[in-house]
């Protein structure tokens, strides 16, 4: 079973143990468009929850990710360097941003699931 | 995830005017916005970059209605608008069509227009004019008062379509009987024709503002729905949103008022210089004369200019340009990724001893340096139709 949880700037972040995969989720790739530029963070990088971890460019604008969790970087996903429309195509899968080691698993209360998420989109249409 | 910058896209609040096609952008999936006051197609489902290089590759139509239509008449109405334009307006031929710009006290741009000479009715001239959505209500009032003259007539039941694209022509010729197809194809760039479309007269100019062959479409509001239904059936065209229209313009280098051009710039240092003929700079008689043929004649002190980045992060609008040393020599006016070259580019102002192609600066984005040089525009080359 895989533990994902989202925030209402609709991050996500997918529990591998104590590890961390952070991206985007559907909504928010549709709301950017072509997504043509991701800077991540570096390696080694603590972030702080809600902190900017990652900027994304599309045609149109420019986006801020923020962390979900806090914790220390320990992978990015340089696949995005050379092909950022991933970022479109799969955002939930090989378009990942960056993987995190949590500190502090307690800050997950106040994310929500996937039905919570889910619900909250209903929301917004 | 937040929008770390504001751009034109963001939908403003209150209520939003529709063009007679909004019903039609719902049906096509549109993600709408606000933009100038208008609910308008920002892209639909396949997105920026494929409506973009579909334009270039195909034909594209779009919705620019927002725009301001209105026709200016009077016995010396050419005349009378050359008082407020620094374009060659008198000598215009029925049919031709100019680009120009509204000029304030200081020669600076209140906006730009297409300026289109119709034919003269009951002995007075007529101009068809097409101005930028934002600045529709305040053009037309400067042009009222400055022109008693002159009668205005704004044309709020018709709508205006863009096609454009290297089969724009094609596809929009299918539409005619064969005479009018052949009146269409014979047109050139930058001139007009009234057309006759399922017994709808429309006018139709070859020009538009993406660098390609294209067309603008003037037609009545309540034909307009099923105008674009047949040629959104053709298998070449599809609907084109403002994302692709402001990525298409920039690679074509062309201004966007508001950003590029404004009341702060002179046509000068815009590179619009073309646009004013010699007569118009000799003799003068336009408002904010003085201070253009000052700039003409001592040359400006800064200039639009083309950079492409060297990397993949894109530069924005409100970006500092600076030196190899830090210097800051201007700013960027436009900037984004350019579908057709796969890269970012970006149009800012920088003083003149800077302004050469080739010359290496940096762009400031989130703090960051970006690597750039100056390069000659537009980035993409024009494709107009100068005639068989």
């Amino acid at each position: 079973m895989v533990d994902t949880y989202y925030t209402k700037s609709h991050e996500y972040v997918r529990l591998h143990g104590d590890t961390g995969i952070v991206g985007i989720t559907d909504f928010a790739q549709r709301q950017l468009g072509d997504v043509v530029f991701v800077e991540l963070p570096e390696v080694g990088q603590s972030l702080s929850k809600g902190a900017v971890a990652a900027t994304v460019e599309s045609v149109k604008a420019a986006a801020e990710v923020n962390a979900p969790i806090s914790g220390e970087v320990i992978e990015v996903n340089a696949e995005l360097a050379d092909k950022p429309g991933l970022v479109n195509e799969d955002p939930t899968g090989k378009g990942w941003f960056l993987k995190i080691g949590l500190t502090n698993t307690a800050e997950l209360e106040s994310l929500m699931d996937e039905e919570a998420y889910r619900e909250f989109l209903q929301t917004l249409s | 995830m937040s929008d770390s910058q504001a751009t034109d896209f963001d939908v403003t609040a209150g209520v939003l005017a529709h063009t007679p096609l909004y019903d039609l952008h719902r049906d096509l999936d549109a993600r709408m916005v606000g933009f100038a006051g208008y609910a308008m197609p920002v892209q639909y489902p396949s997105g920026i970059i494929s409506e973009h290089l579909h334009t270039r590759a195909q034909a594209g139509l779009f919705d620019v209605s927002h725009m301001g239509q209105a026709i200016l008449v009077g016995l010396e109405a050419a005349r009378g608008l050359e008082r407020l334009v620094p374009g060659d307006i008198v000598t215009l031929a029925p049919g031709r069509m100019r680009y120009t710009q509204l000029l304030d006290a200081e020669g600076h741009i209140l906006d730009d227009l297409m300026v289109t000479r119709l034919d003269e009715k009951d002995g007075r001239e007529r101009l068809f004019l097409v101005v930028n959505a934002a600045t529709k209500a305040a053009d037309f009032a400067h042009l009222a008062a400055e022109l008693p003259d002159c009668a205005l007539a704004v044309l709020e039941d018709r709508a205006l379509l863009a096609l454009q694209g290297p089969k724009a022509a094609e596809v929009l010729s299918r539409q005619l009987s064969p005479g009018e197809a052949g009146n269409l194809l014979a047109l050139p760039f930058m001139s007009a024709k009234g057309l006759i479309w399922n017994d709808t007269a429309l006018s139709i100019s070859r020009s538009g503002y993406t660098g390609e062959d294209g067309f603008e479409i003037s037609i009545p509001a309540a034909a307009a729905v099923l105008f674009s239904k047949k040629l959104l059936e053709e298998a070449e065209v599809r609907p084109i949103g403002l994302g692709a229209r402001d990525s298409l313009r920039l690679e074509a280098g062309l201004c966007l008022y508001g950003h590029d051009i404004d009341r702060t710039t002179s046509p000068v240092e815009a590179g619009l210089l073309w646009s004013i003929p010699k007569r118009r700079r000799t003799q003068g008689g336009f408002c904010g004369y003085e201070q253009v043929k000052q700039v003409i004649d001592r040359g400006p002190v800064r200039q639009r200019v083309g950079f492409l980045l060297e990397g993949k992060a894109p530069a924005r609008e409100g970006s500092d340009i600076l030196t190899h040393e830090g210097e800051i020599i201007g700013r960027v006016t436009s900037g984004g990724f350019a579908p057709s070259l796969g890269r970012p580019i970006a149009m800012g102002y920088v003083g003149v001893p800077y302004a050469a192609p080739g010359t290496q600066v940096s762009l400031t984005a989130r703090g960051k340096p970006l690597a750039a040089k100056i390069v000659p525009i537009p980035f993409v080359p024009h494709h107009y139709f100068r005639g068989v």
